[in-house]
């Protein structure tokens, strides 16, 4: 029998809030299957089971604050299912379940509600014993335009369970439960994400010696080789720049792995390059979806995970492993109009790569002076994990990939 | 389809592709991107989108001629077929 504990989906994570259970006792999982959704400072997030077998018990309930490292379900083999009946979790069923009369709702679903001035008991619920989800609230409001009495009616609904609402069984062996987050209805999701990266990067600088070291790489023959490929290509599959990048970074870390790796008490190389790509949220803050292996995926698949990813990102709706699996950053600012980006290491990365704009500059080369579109790459790295020879011999392997846009 | 169709179209289409910006607001002559703060992963998907649409086909070498909604309006108009 194996424990699913809660995952860390990130230096900033302490707990998460478990929203939803999308299986039950007695369901066959497959590695990758999303057994639940959590709620983290960084929106709704599909947590993906990383082993096979049967569901066995489900230890926490809807709406609990579960702490990174505790438990949240048993996954038992085939042959421990098959030699017992998976019980239901009861302790968590009973534990949850409220009396009749008041309405089961997520403090999400009750958050969009009260902001929509939505009437949440209006609404159908589908998640457990009838919850009203985030989702319910949002089919609701697709469906019907809330009349302003129902924000006058709502506030007896959404407030949550009064201390005299007692479980109708107590509870049995169940975890204890933290208390709800009181402050939850004000902190808007901009100021949540915000925090997360405040929390994330104060760490970083508290903890990581960062070092630096530029380079300039003359993106001719890169924009060259793109503009004549992106000419046989129909809309749909055109590559933009910020591929090529993403893919001359992941073949560096093959030839330079001592930086695709984390410090979590010492150094621990990772042998999947996985490439975190910081997405700006426009309500501010950032997301940082991984590209898994990108060293062995096309350019095309790069484009196709980055189409995929990146509004996702913008609509916090994100899986645990596209979250927490990165083994290096990198960050495009070139869009911005910036040349040079100087970045704070994402624990526990070691590194960080970031692009500036491309711009046209003057560039001498064999003796002569011309006008090229350049690139200025930089390395934020740890020196507890590498030092700057290593470094500077991976922007050099990334500038050696850029020139042969061919092989990438 | 009249001017005021297609407008109401580009609209829609970058409201769909960037929902938490508001494109109303837009002046013809702003530019989309820098107004609206969208990347060249969103605008690409714009471009997707109006090809689509509009059953036309946008080169990359045309990227920036459609900077502005005013511009858009006329490259589009242009192509459009009655």
């Amino acid at each position: 029998m194996l424990e699913y504990k809660m995952p860390s989906l990130g230096a900033d994570m302490e707990s998460g809030f478990l929203r939803e259970w999308r299986v039950k006792p007695g369901d066959k999982i497959r590695k990758g299957d999303i057994i639940a959704e959590v709620e983290t400072q960084k929106g709704i997030v599909e947590i993906e089971v990383f082993d096979e077998g049967v569901i066995g018990e489900l230890l926490v309930g809807a709406d609990e604050q579960v702490p990174v490292g505790r438990s949240m379900a048993t996954i038992l083999t085939e042959a421990e299912a098959a030699g017992k009946t998976p019980e239901p979790a009861k302790a968590v069923t009973e534990k949850t379940m409220a009396p009749p009369h008041h309405i089961r709702s997520s403090p999400l679903a009750r958050k969009i509600a009260a902001e929509k001035g939505i009437d949440i008991a209006a609404i159908q619920g589908t998640g457990p014993e009838g919850a009203v989800t985030r989702d319910d609230v949002e089919h609701a409001l697709a469906a019907q335009a809330a009349p302003p009495a129902a924000a006058l009616a709502k506030h007896k609904e959404v407030e949550p369970a009064r201390p005299e609402e007692k479980p109708v069984t107590p509870a049995v062996e169940a975890p204890p439960t933290a208390p709800k987050e009181p402050a939850k209805a004000t902190v808007t999701s901009a100021e949540s994400i915000r925090m997360a990266v405040a929390a994330a990067m104060s760490k970083s600088n508290r903890e990581v010696p960062h070092y630096y070291l530029e380079t300039r790489i003359d993106m001719r023959p890169a924009l060259t080789w793109l503009a004549e490929a992106n000419k046989q290509r129909p809309v749909k599959e055109r590559l933009l720049p910020a591929v090529l990048l993403v893919k001359a970074v992941a073949k560096a870390l093959n030839d330079v792995p001592e930086l695709n790796a984390w410090w979590e008490d010492g150094l621990q190389r990772k042998e999947s390059i996985n490439v975190g790509y910081v997405v700006a949220l426009r309500t501010g803050g950032i997301m940082v979806p991984t590209i898994h292996e990108a060293d062995t995926k096309s350019l095309d698949e790069i484009m196709l995970a980055l189409n995929d990813l990146i509004p996702r990102a913008r609509a916090l709706r994100l899986r645990s492993s596209e979250l927490a699996d990165s083994t290096i950053t990198v960050t495009s600012l070139g869009e911005g109009g910036v040349e040079t980006v100087f970045g704070v290491i994402y624990p526990p990365q070691v590194a960080l790569v970031g692009f500036g704009g491309i711009t046209e500059q003057p560039w001498a080369e064999n003796g002569m002076l011309t006008v090229r579109p350049i690139l200025t790459a930089t390395l934020a790295a740890d020196h507890r994990a590498s030092d700057g020879s290593t470094g500077s011999k991976f922007l050099n392997a990334i500038k050696t990939y850029l020139q042969h846009p061919d092989k990438l | 389809m009249t001017h005021e169709e297609i407008k109401q179209t580009l609209l829609q289409r970058l409201k769909s592709i960037a929902p938490d910006t508001e494109p109303g607001q837009l002046q013809p002559d702003d530019n989309i991107r820098q107004t609206l703060g969208i990347d060249s992963f969103d605008y690409l998907q714009f471009i997707v989108a109006l090809d689509e649409q509009f059953g036309i086909e946008t080169p990359e070498e045309d990227y920036g001629k459609i900077q502005t909604l005013r511009e858009l309006m006329v490259y589009v108009g242009a192509r459009v077929k009655p």
